[in-house]
């Protein structure tokens, strides 16, 4: 008998809180919705520049920093295939790693 | 006439409008499918390609295209009475905006997703598109020039909003903050914000910034005009999370809250229409209410502005095909409202008929001056707040909406001008800094060319922006026409619109062209010449275009 008022809080908490997520989904849905094209794209911009610093060497430019970005190449492999596309190389540019 | 009764009518002529008219649309002319795959789902990239819940882009799509426009242009249209505005933005939002709006997102999503311009080229013609990019230009450089008058006017006039208003810029940096390094979650961060906004509207009576009249010989218009531009320039050059996402997301906010007090107020205070329901003794140089009414409110009724939304990045998020119906009607209603609380504000928001008078004493006079006096009248007397802070309120809502139209403006403008460096190889052009120069160097022409030295008289330029505007939809509806036309679907419901605006901003001009001509305005005579010279193409277009594919959709017959 003395659980019920508890239960009715505690399922009360949960439906509060179920409504706060609610808010939260749409209040950021509400914020991102229309510059979520730009920021990704002004991000993607970013990544690009940096994929063609870990993958210069294999290009054929000097990088001095290319015993470091080594290392990276194969966490950036995922993204390999999308870079190399949107750069306007309809296949894989390297001779030794082919994504496509 | 009770206010009420004349909010009411509206209010339920929009509903049957959605409710009626668009289901109608939706289902035997556009004919939208539920099960049809739309670009959100087949391109989904996680980037410009998301499906997005309805509600939420509904939220966007209104937003986005609801600003200062659907205000300043019924509060200078009252002029002519409060009946014909009344008229055109009620039966405009049914029968024009509603049917355009979902139009173009209906129009893009069957399209890849297409912009209306890459749309104009690909459904009419190479050198349709031409002329849309020409119109596009034209029409961005008129809203950031109007809309920089309209707010030094604000500013002018109301002293006690230049705290807030400005102070929201910072709200806003804090706020894009906040939420970039995840301080706080994004409801709370909402309610600080609109807290916040409402404190500094709350204080902003009490430090009230008055420009002088005159600095160095320059009026003090034409400081805040210049101060407005560097801002905007900024503004527009720097990342979009750190200030115009911030910004507009509060500005949304604000939009929901004016438009609840203000309608709120107009229920509690059940004022009286005191302007005339059609007013026949209109001030000396009023130009013809036919066909100026339809181009001196343009959002509101039809623009199109929305098409750009429209077919820019809604349709890239709808979810379902079913969905554009809600998105695109119910967001031209959403606009509808506002325009009709801006009608209400400076038509029931006086004493007395002479009050009324004296605000509108020639034709671009009153304005949203008389929808910040009126409005405040009305939440002053409605909800009991001080009148101070409620002219605040509204000049803070009326400037921050034109305030993040220029932003937005003058970063599509440096878009265009960066594409100009591109086609034309053009080095320095392509550069960020350059071409935002250059478009602030061509607002600024057009801001001190029309309304001289002080820049205030800018707002004879609203009807020229007007009828720009209207040239976009039509366009935007040529595209949507023949696409019925090659469905062999009924096309009269876009056609007539169609050719009412286009014969509407041809007159408009015409009449304009007169009146330039008689007052020896050169600078705005060979603008009205440009515009008007794009207009007869749209219409020959138009024309041309609609025979095309009718000779071809009969060959197919046999």
């Amino acid at each position: 008998m003395q659980d019920e008022p508890h239960n009715g809080q505690a399922s009360r908490r949960e439906k509060l809180r179920a409504w706060l997520d609610q808010a939260r989904y749409f209040t950021e849905e509400v914020y991102s919705a229309r510059y979520r094209g730009a920021i990704a794209r002004a991000r993607r911009d970013e990544d690009d520049l940096f994929m063609l610093l870990v993958f210069s060497e294999m290009m054929g430019l000097q990088n001095p920093a290319a015993y470091y970005t080594l290392e990276l190449q194969p966490l950036l492999l995922e993204r390999f295939h999308d870079w190399h596309q949107r750069m306007g190389m309809e296949h894989s540019p390297l001779d030794h790693f082919r994504c496509c | 006439m009770s206010a009420i009764i004349v909010l009411l009518i509206g209010l339920a002529a929009m509903a049957a409008g959605y409710f009626v008219y668009s289901k109608f649309i939706a289902e035997k002319i556009y004919r939208l499918d539920p099960d049809f795959k739309t670009p959100a789902h087949e391109f989904e990239d996680g980037v410009d390609y998301v499906p997005t819940n309805r509600f939420v882009l509904w939220g966007h799509h209104f937003t986005s295209v609801a600003g200062a426009a659907p205000i300043v242009g019924p509060a200078i249209a009252v002029i002519w009475g409060w009946l014909p505005a009344f008229l055109w933005v009620v039966l405009g939002t049914i029968f024009f905006a509603g049917i355009h709006d979902a139009g173009a997102i209906w129009a893009s999503v069957r399209n890849r997703a297409k912009s209306v311009g890459a749309l104009t080229g690909d459904v009419v013609g190479k050198r349709a598109r031409s002329i849309f990019m020409i119109v596009i230009f034209l029409v961005l450089l008129m809203v950031n020039a109007v809309f920089a008058v309209v707010i030094s006017g604000l500013m002018m006039n109301f002293s006690s909003a230049v705290v807030p208003v400005w102070g929201a810029i910072l709200v806003a940096l804090v706020i894009g903050q906040l939420i970039y390094r995840r301080v706080l979650s994004l409801p709370m961060v909402s309610i600080l914000g609109v807290v916040a906004l409402y404190a500094l509207i709350g204080i902003g009576p009490s430090v009230p910034i008055q420009m002088p009249a005159e600095v160095g010989g320059m009026s003090g218009n034409a400081i805040w005009i210049l101060i407005l531009f560097g801002y905007a320039a900024i503004a527009s050059l720097l990342p979009v999370w750190m200030l115009l996402q911030p910004r507009d997301y509060i500005n949304g906010l604000q939009l929901f809250i004016g438009l609840i007090v203000l309608y709120g107020a107009i229920v509690l205070l059940n004022p009286t229409m005191v302007a005339p329901m059609v007013n026949g003794n209109v001030p000396e140089g009023t130009p013809s209410l036919l066909p100026l009414l339809f181009v001196t409110i343009a959002c509101g009724a039809i623009s199109g502005f929305h098409g750009l939304v429209a077919s820019g990045t809604t349709s890239k998020q709808l979810n379902k095909e079913t969905d554009a119906r809600f998105v695109g009607y119910f967001g031209a209603v959403g606009e509808g409202m506002l325009a009709l609380a801006a009608i209400l504000a400076a038509t029931a928001g006086f004493a007395s008929f002479a009050d009324w008078e004296a605000m509108y004493t020639a034709f671009g006079q009153g304005g949203v001056n008389a929808f910040v006096e009126g409005g405040a009248f009305i939440i002053h007397n409605g909800l009991g707040l001080p009148e101070a802070t409620a002219a605040t309120l509204l000049t803070v809502m009326a400037a921050l909406f034109a305030g993040t139209t220029m932003d937005t403006g003058l970063r599509l403008q440096r878009y265009i001008f960066q594409e100009w460096g591109e086609i034309y190889n053009q080095q320095w052009m392509k550069k960020p800094a350059a071409a935002t120069l250059l478009a602030v160097g061509s607002c600024l022409v057009l801001a001190f060319g029309a309304g001289g030295a002080d820049g205030s008289g800018g707002l004879i330029i609203w009807p020229l922006f007007g009828t720009t505007n209207q040239l976009l939809a039509g366009l935007t509806l040529l595209v949507i026409t023949v696409m019925l036309v090659r469905l062999k679907r009924p096309m009269w419901f876009t056609l007539a619109p169609l050719c009412f605006l286009l014969v509407m901003t041809i007159l408009a001009l015409l009449i304009q062209l007169r009146s330039f001509w008689e007052q020896g305005n050169m600078f705005l005579l060979v603008l009205d010449i440009v515009v008007l010279i794009a207009a007869i193409m749209v219409a020959m277009e138009c024309a041309s275009a609609l025979k095309r594919s009718r000779a071809e959709m009969a060959r197919q017959e046999p």
